[in-house]
């Protein structure tokens, strides 16, 4: 990862065709907490090796105790053993710890058009101001750094008064 | 096998668990919504903590240990966590102190196993510390809004620190299986700096020398952790290996 190419730390090296395939398939599987959200768009994958006997996927998970990442686990088994895929092994690596810059532009995107609030360097510490993803505010105030899932945090925007969730820095 | 970096990685996960099991017990009982989600999120952020310790710590034991038989089927004895973690909530004020003098040391205590020689005890800290500041800042800000409150909400904090301050000391008195991995004696005098800015703060005094007490690395613990093992473990001793 320490190749120069900072921008795209999200994409692991791709080798081949074959790896190629299942990042493809690895892309459909969606985040059980936040199902606008890709396991990739997320950059959890962190990646695939194919050998004669086995199929290994690396992620590592987002928060601790996020309840989600063993359900992410049992959803990439099915899905690589639906496509046909045997002897598949997933393997956690906790270093480097995840972080939300592996979060990719798309995923972001897809954040604020669910209502959700994506990451923002301004707002490592969650503070009033980040912007409202409905009206795009920045009039908005912080409830609470802790929010329904361990990634985020809730917040109330002072000018469409609608409550949002903002997806924090990690 | 390496009964030291067993006992230490228990001593870790067992500490983690057992606050998580503590503040857990507020779930749909805390004094708003906001911070009832709030301290159910810090206790999900320790269990987590507590499963990647635990894990690491099967994988060194081997055998038929897993994670589950670490937390399920181990008795008082045999947990090493940190006396305060098993002290009871208390009143909301007790709560927070709890969490706000265990994170202010687990802060520090993380701060130095990222630098580990052991690279997965690094690793772990490294993932656990970017959690920890949130309940870090969260606890703190807590202490200074109760302690510079109202003459109510400051004797709470007041009686909170005359119940759990004899719990502290324990914290940075080395346990022979813990010296290996990190030094807790030079964490002490930047925990009371720390502690002692934010009592400053939130009008609390520091209480001046008292008895100690210790013995929970060793697996010595208070009158209340039977109780906290019977309800935590009362599932899988009733139905061992039960699963849903």
């Amino acid at each position: 990862m320490q190749n120069g190419n900072t921008m795209n730390n999200t994409t692991p090296h791709i080798t081949n065709t074959a790896e190629q395939t299942i990042w493809n398939i690895l892309a459909n599987i969606e985040d059980p907490e936040i199902p606008v959200l890709t396991i990739t768009d997320l950059g959890i994958v962190r990646n695939v090796q194919i050998t004669a006997d086995a199929t290994t996927i690396f992620i590592t998970p987002t928060y601790s105790g996020c309840p989600a990442t063993d359900m992410i686990a049992t959803n990439i088994k099915m899905a690589l053993l639906a496509a046909g895929y045997k002897n598949i092994i997933l393997t956690t690596i906790l270093s480097p710890a995840w972080t939300t810059d592996w979060m990719t532009a798309t995923g972001k995107q897809k954040l604020k058009d669910y209502g959700i609030a994506a990451p923002n360097k301004q707002f490592i510490i969650p503070a009033d101001g980040v912007q409202c993803p409905h009206c795009n505010s920045h009039h908005t105030k912080l409830i609470s750094e802790f929010g329904s899932t361990a990634c985020k945090a809730l917040y109330q925007c002072q000018q469409c008064k609608e409550p949002f969730d903002y997806f924090k820095c990690h | 096998m390496d009964n030291f970096l067993i006992d230490y990685t228990l001593h870790l996960a067992d500490t983690s668990l057992i606050l998580a099991q503590r503040n857990a017990e507020w779930c749909g009982l805390g004094p708003v919504l906001e911070q009832d989600i709030a301290i159910t999120n810090i206790s999900l952020d320790l269990l987590g903590q507590a499963r990647n310790y635990y894990q690491y710590a099967a994988t060194i034991i081997g055998g038929t240990a897993t994670e589950d038989s670490l937390a399920y089927h181990r008795t008082e004895r045999e947990f090493k966590n940190l006396l305060l973690a098993e002290q009871p909530n208390g009143d909301w004020a007790q709560t927070i102190l709890r969490q706000y003098l265990f994170s202010q040391f687990q802060y520090l205590q993380l701060q130095q196993l990222q630098q580990s020689h052991n690279q997965q005890l690094a690793a772990i800290a490294a993932k656990a510390i970017k959690e920890v500041s949130y309940h870090l800042r969260w606890s703190s800000e807590w202490v200074i809004r109760l302690g510079d409150g109202t003459t109510e909400s400051n004797q709470r904090m007041q009686n909170a620190i005359s119940v759990l301050w004899p719990f502290t000391g324990e914290f940075f008195i080395p346990a022979n299986y813990e010296k290996e991995f990190i030094t807790v004696e030079t964490l002490q005098t930047p925990w009371l700096q720390n502690v002692d800015a934010i009592f400053t703060e939130a009008t609390l005094p520091i209480p001046a020398t008292t008895f100690m007490q210790q013995g929970g690395k060793q697996g010595l613990h208070t009158e209340a952790m039977g109780y906290i093992l019977a309800e935590l473990q009362y599932l899988q001793r009733t139905y061992p290996g039960a699963e849903w």
